[in-house]
């Protein structure tokens, strides 16, 4: 321990102006020379105190692998046709492709996927007659490859979406394998957000398979064809309503290839928003061929498997523009527009936890939490003084000293404040004192045993010494663990408790102690008010 | 020197009454494990944290009793619906199993059939809380985990300042106010949430400061001790020499702790409740528990 007092006074004031600097940005605005020179950062509110919403969301991988698998499939077939080989049949699994050839054809095929998948690898060979069964599959590494970007691209379509959207603060991280934590303080339309980012966006052109459009409603739909919700909206009522579709399968063109989605107003209404999109050169060539093919047809605009629009091709389309109408409100254009600028989840996602709390509830949290603290602080100080009297208020010192330290050392290491934090603020002010109870009581004992003043005072504190590194030590593995098992509002709370031990350990033993060396130093008092 | 004190120099046999505790204690633990228990088989009030489900905050602006809600939400199409009232601000927790699919949000659903059912009123949803089941399995894990680990740590750091038996004593001691806690949480059908097994975790954290608070005396005294028959006795002096301490902290934290229960709001209240039943627990805990056991193993030991 330190010896001299002088020292020791200047330790405990000069922590206390340093806290009293970092707490000053949360009682008062700082201007000009101040900000420039003083940290300016205030307590970071938590979710539940600031309001907003806090979402788990869960990357669907298994579709993902679906999806994968079919996109290998299509190019897979294209690629056979191409090079002339005839298949039998052609099946895809879980994560592999199967096909059935003709025998000779074999070395063929096999050049053609050392050629063009390298990500394929053959799982064996079976013959039926002059045909040959061969099953290729999906490299492992592929695999996990392709679930690991998934994943971080994913993460980088959210914050694109999430910024584009404007809120201030996210945070956007990755938790375990496949689940990303995405927490919006104080937005005002979770709803909305939450549109936003659990879309998947996926942005397709198929056409209209209107030849069979008549056979459907006997249930027959015909190879190659698939039936999806077409969304109309009336123009005047603006209620939407749902149709059914019939459209090839196959997709010409994809949201990829697009280099820019804007808002814009006017079109063949009037005054309706709409999204015009623009492709690069590879998109504007494939649209431009894909016009030029099918004027007087229907080319269906769908995103995540339902049907905006379905316009008539009127005339070949070069330039690579192209608009999106459907009758959209301001918002949903706005939107729409923004998730086809930061492009498609590679996957659809899932909500797996979605915790909202409206800005009324945190105001009413921190309101409440701050009254509790004020009283609880008021009856824990007034019973000090009342039971140990002048001593009481040296531990009331210490108490206060250990509140400005402990928020200005929050507010120096941009923790984040949470309700049950408030609580453990409180609590550590309940428990803090026990510091002092301890010492107290033990310089009783000494004085009861009829040592001087300054005697009892350097025993209590020496022998409660032992006992208060213990129990502080205990507590602090506790917090540490909750640390680290805790989500959220309970980081908040362990990180309050485990900041507020080690102030205590240091205000109750160093600052206390050094007030009382002071005063026996200063008036070698006969008695102590204890 | 004249001193404030709520407790004269004391002279209380404490050991003497360990057999009439160890039976209150042994009840206390009891009705833990079956708690546990119950936990386990999904019986218990766990909340939406660990089940699965929806918690919603609903602020009505006209006067609405629980019945009303009930049946509206009922009617809805909710029937597991679990609703508690926040008294007198005509506000509501509501809670089902139910959690959000691809095709609806359940705050949605609350929502329109509020909407529906309950034409003259008007209220908001301040908050809601959705959790799918997977996760609240994960978090319920998480939490045992975080139980058991923060008090095999406290065991080996007791065992190390002091001995084994000390560190073993203190555990039990521990454990057993974790259990009695728990017990008396689901007698009271209280909801176990995340708060609540926080709330445990401090708790073990307080009554094991008191342990050492009483062990260290122990230690201390023993020390000096001539014979090991005076075991006992020693045992009795320490507790009764550090009483005043253990009442008056007890008595400024339950001041802190009562502070939050008569005004942090619906939040915090089961918190704060579970913090002041444990802080009685906790301190009974270190007197009736654990030094009594340090004098039977002892006594076995010789």
């Amino acid at each position: 321990m330190i010896k001299s007092l002088k020292i020791r006074f200047i330790l405990v004031v000069l922590f206390l102006i340093i806290s009293v600097i970092y707490c000053m940005p949360n009682i008062i605005e700082l201007q000009g020379v101040w900000k420039k020179y003083f940290p300016s950062d205030k307590i970071h509110l938590g979710l539940d105190l600031k309001g907003g919403m806090h979402l788990l969301l869960e990357l669907d991988t298994v579709k993902m692998m679906q999806n994968m698998v079919d996109r290998k499939f299509n190019a897979f077939k294209d690629a056979m046709i191409r090079e002339g080989i005839r298949f039998m049949g052609l099946e895809k699994k879980e994560n592999s492709l199967s096909v059935l050839i003709r025998a000779e054809q074999k070395e063929k095929l096999y050049n053609l996927v050392g050629k063009e998948f390298p990500d394929l690898k053959s799982g064996g060979t079976r013959t039926e007659g002059d045909n040959l069964h061969v099953e290729f599959l999906l490299l492992e590494k592929e695999i996990a490859n392709i679930k690991d970007n998934a994943v971080r691209q994913a993460l980088e379509t959210i914050r694109n979406r999430i910024d584009q959207f404007g809120v201030t603060e996210p945070v956007i991280v990755q938790q375990g394998e496949n689940q990303i934590l995405v927490q919006l303080p104080g937005i005002k339309d979770p709803e909305r957000a939450l549109e936003l980012i659990g879309r998947t966006a996926q942005l397709e052109f198929k056409l209209v398979d209107e030849e069979n459009a008549s056979r459907v409603t006997v249930g027959a739909i015909p190879e190659g064809s698939e039936i999806l919700t077409m969304r109309t909206r009336n123009r005047e009522t603006g209620i939407a309503t749902t149709t059914s579709i019939l459209l090839k399968k196959q997709t010409l063109l994809t949201g990829e290839l697009l280099t820019d989605a804007r808002v814009r107003i006017g079109g063949e209404f009037g005054n309706e928003p709409y999204v015009s999109i623009e492709f690069d050169s590879e998109g504007a060539r494939i649209f431009d061929k894909t016009t030029a093919e099918n004027v007087g047809k229907r080319l269906a605009i769908i995103l995540d498997n339902t049907v905006y629009s379905a316009p008539v091709v009127r005339e070949r389309i070069s330039g690579g523009k192209a608009s999106i109408t459907g009758g959209f409100t301001m918002d949903e254009a706005k939107d729409l527009a923004i998730v086809l600028r930061a492009g498609a989840l590679p996957a659809p996602v899932k909500v797996v936890q979605n915790i909202t709390i409206g800005p009324t509830l945190g105001q009413d949290s921190i309101r409440k939490g701050i009254r509790a603290a004020i009283f609880g602080a008021i009856l824990v100080l007034v019973f000090m003084i009342f039971y140990y009297r002048y001593s009481g208020i040296v531990a009331d010192i210490a108490l206060f000293l250990n509140l400005f330290y402990l928020l200005g050392a929050f507010t120096a290491l941009k923790a984040t404040m949470t309700l049950p934090g408030i609580a453990g603020i409180i609590l550590t002010m309940g428990m803090g004192v026990d510091s002092n109870v301890l010492i107290f009581e033990r310089i009783r004992e000494e004085l009861r045993l009829g040592k001087t003043v300054r005697a009892a005072v350097d025993g209590g504190y020496e022998k409660a010494w032992v006992t208060i590194f213990d129990s502080h030590i205990t507590t602090l593995i506790t917090t540490f663990i909750l640390f680290i098992f805790g989500t959220g509002p309970i980081k908040g709370f362990a990180v309050t408790l485990s900041i507020g031990v080690i102030i205590n350990l240091f205000t109750a033993v160093f600052g206390s102690k050094a007030i009382f060396d002071w005063i026996i130093g200063k008036y070698k008092p006969r008695s102590l008010s204890i | 020197m004249k001193f404030v004190e709520i407790t004269k120099k004391t002279n209380i046999d404490f050991m003497g009454f360990r057999n009439k505790t160890f039976i209150f204690s042994t009840i206390l633990v009891l009705l833990g494990l079956v708690g546990f228990v119950m936990i386990f088989l999904g019986k218990a009030n766990e909340s939406v944290d660990f089940t699965g489900g929806t918690q919603l905050q609903i602020q009505f602006v006209d006067q609405i009793t629980t019945g009303e809600l009930r049946r509206a939400l009922i009617n809805g199409g909710i029937h597991d619906v679990h609703i508690q009232e926040v008294s007198g601000t005509r506000g509501f927790l509501i809670k089902t199993k139910q959690s959000d699919t691809e095709k609806e949000k359940i705050q949605d659903k609350v929502g329109s059939i509020l909407l529906s059912e309950l034409k003259a009123k008007s209220f908001q949803i301040l908050g809601s809380n959705m959790v799918g089941s997977t996760v609240g399995k994960t978090l319920k894990k998480n939490a045992i985990i975080a139980i058991v680990i923060s008090l095999i740590c406290i065991v080996i750091y007791i065992a190390w300042r002091f001995n084994f038996i000390f560190g073993v004593a203190a555990t039990i001691a521990t454990f057993h106010d974790v259990l009695a806690l728990l017990g008396i949480f689901w007698v009271l059908n209280m909801e176990m949430n995340i708060l609540f097994i926080t709330a445990l975790l401090t708790i073990a954290g307080y009554s094991l400061t008191d342990t050492v608070v009483v062990f260290d005396r122990i230690r201390e005294n023993m020390a000096k001790m001539k014979s090991k028959s005076e075991l006992i006795n020693v045992i009795n002096l320490s507790i009764n020499e550090v009483l005043s301490r253990t009442l008056i902290t007890s008595l400024t934290t339950l001041l802190a702790i009562g502070a939050i229960l008569a005004f942090g709001g619906i939040v915090l209240f089961d918190f704060s409740f579970a913090l002041f039943i444990g802080v009685f627990i906790g301190t009974y805990s270190s007197i009736f528990v654990a030094s009594p056991l340090i004098f039977l193993w002892r006594k076995k030991v010789r």
